[in-house]
């Protein structure tokens, strides 16, 4: 399984002349299933992010019933994607709004 | 009912089943890798091997068992074209990935003595698994659970309705079951964490 380097989720550029240089995000959904532990597991282990980050998006995804977990490339993102469903996430990919 | 532990002298990850809840397992796990190789969904297949070669088409559009479409989200909610190609190049790998693993869990608890037919009373089975071998077990248990979760329609909340339901309800003894292997996830994550 690959381990891309963290990403940083930086809140979006306001700046209307700003280019975003990555446009697209990862979005994982609320499901009734799946553990609190295991989804901050797999966001550390995946991500390779600090146990408190994957904390608060996990809680992200549980209480606003979304969260986006990664951003970068269409290609990335479609990677991330796979390996959430690989991990039995609910994730989609959109552009970055 | 145990669940998983971390040694830490043999580095091993382990957990003893009784001979029934070991065949329950092998059951669960054999009867997702039967539905995860439903061929409708599949690429068709083909008996000319270079045809076979040449073939790169794979399904575009959500499986209609509910549970294959929870496994398989669509991967875009507004663009059919992108969610069909995301679909076609990712979607035979992950139901390849996820037979292999539900395999793994077969394989493991006959090498780990379950026979092939479970007749004798009072038999236990002691499973010892690396980090890896873990992790492939719960990435399974949680596709288990899902399925288990699509076929008894689990909401959000709704654990009150499910804990009421009488014990003749057949669908009470299959949330018995789903929640065990919750049971065993969080055992296995916690296990996960330690061997960290």
């Amino acid at each position: 399984m690959s381990a891309p380097s963290p990403v940083e989720l930086d809140e979006p550029v306001t700046d209307d002349l700003a280019i975003p240089a990555t446009p697209w995000v990862t979005i994982v959904w609320n499901d009734p299933v799946n553990l609190m532990s295991y989804v901050t597991y797999v966001f550390q282990k995946y991500f390779g992010y600090e146990k408190k980050k994957a904390e608060k998006l996990m809680m992200e995804v549980h209480e606003d019933g979304r969260s986006a977990v990664s951003t970068g490339s269409r290609e990335e993102m479609e990677r991330d994607v796979q390996a959430m469903h690989g991990y039995g996430l609910w994730a989609t990919l959109e552009k970055q709004g | 009912m145990t669940g998983f532990a971390y040694h830490r002298r043999g580095k091993q990850i382990a957990a003893t089943f009784s001979g029934f809840e070991a065949d329950l397992l092998r059951s669960l796990a054999s009867q997702l890798i039967e539905l995860l190789h439903d061929e409708a969904s599949l690429p068709q297949q083909t008996s000319d091997p270079l045809e076979a070669l040449l073939d790169f088409s794979g399904p575009t559009t959500e499986p209609e068992d509910p549970v294959l479409a929870r496994l398989f989200p669509t991967a875009y909610r507004d663009d059919e074209e992108a969610a069909g190609e995301f679909r076609r190049f990712t979607e035979g790998s992950l139901r390849e990935s996820k037979a292999a693993g539900a395999s793994s869990i077969v394989e493991a608890l006959e090498e780990a003595g379950l026979p092939p037919e479970l007749l004798e009373d009072g038999l236990m089975i002691d499973v010892e698994l690396d980090a890896a071998e873990a992790e492939t077990w719960m990435r399974s248990f949680t596709d288990l659970r899902l399925a288990l979760a699509t076929r008894l329609d689990i909401e959000e909340g709704d654990e009150d309705y499910w804990d009421q339901l009488s014990e003749e309800d057949p669908r009470s003894q299959v949330y018995g079951i789903y929640q065990w292997l919750g049971y065993l996830q969080e055992t296995l994550v916690e296990s996960l964490v330690r061997a960290a």
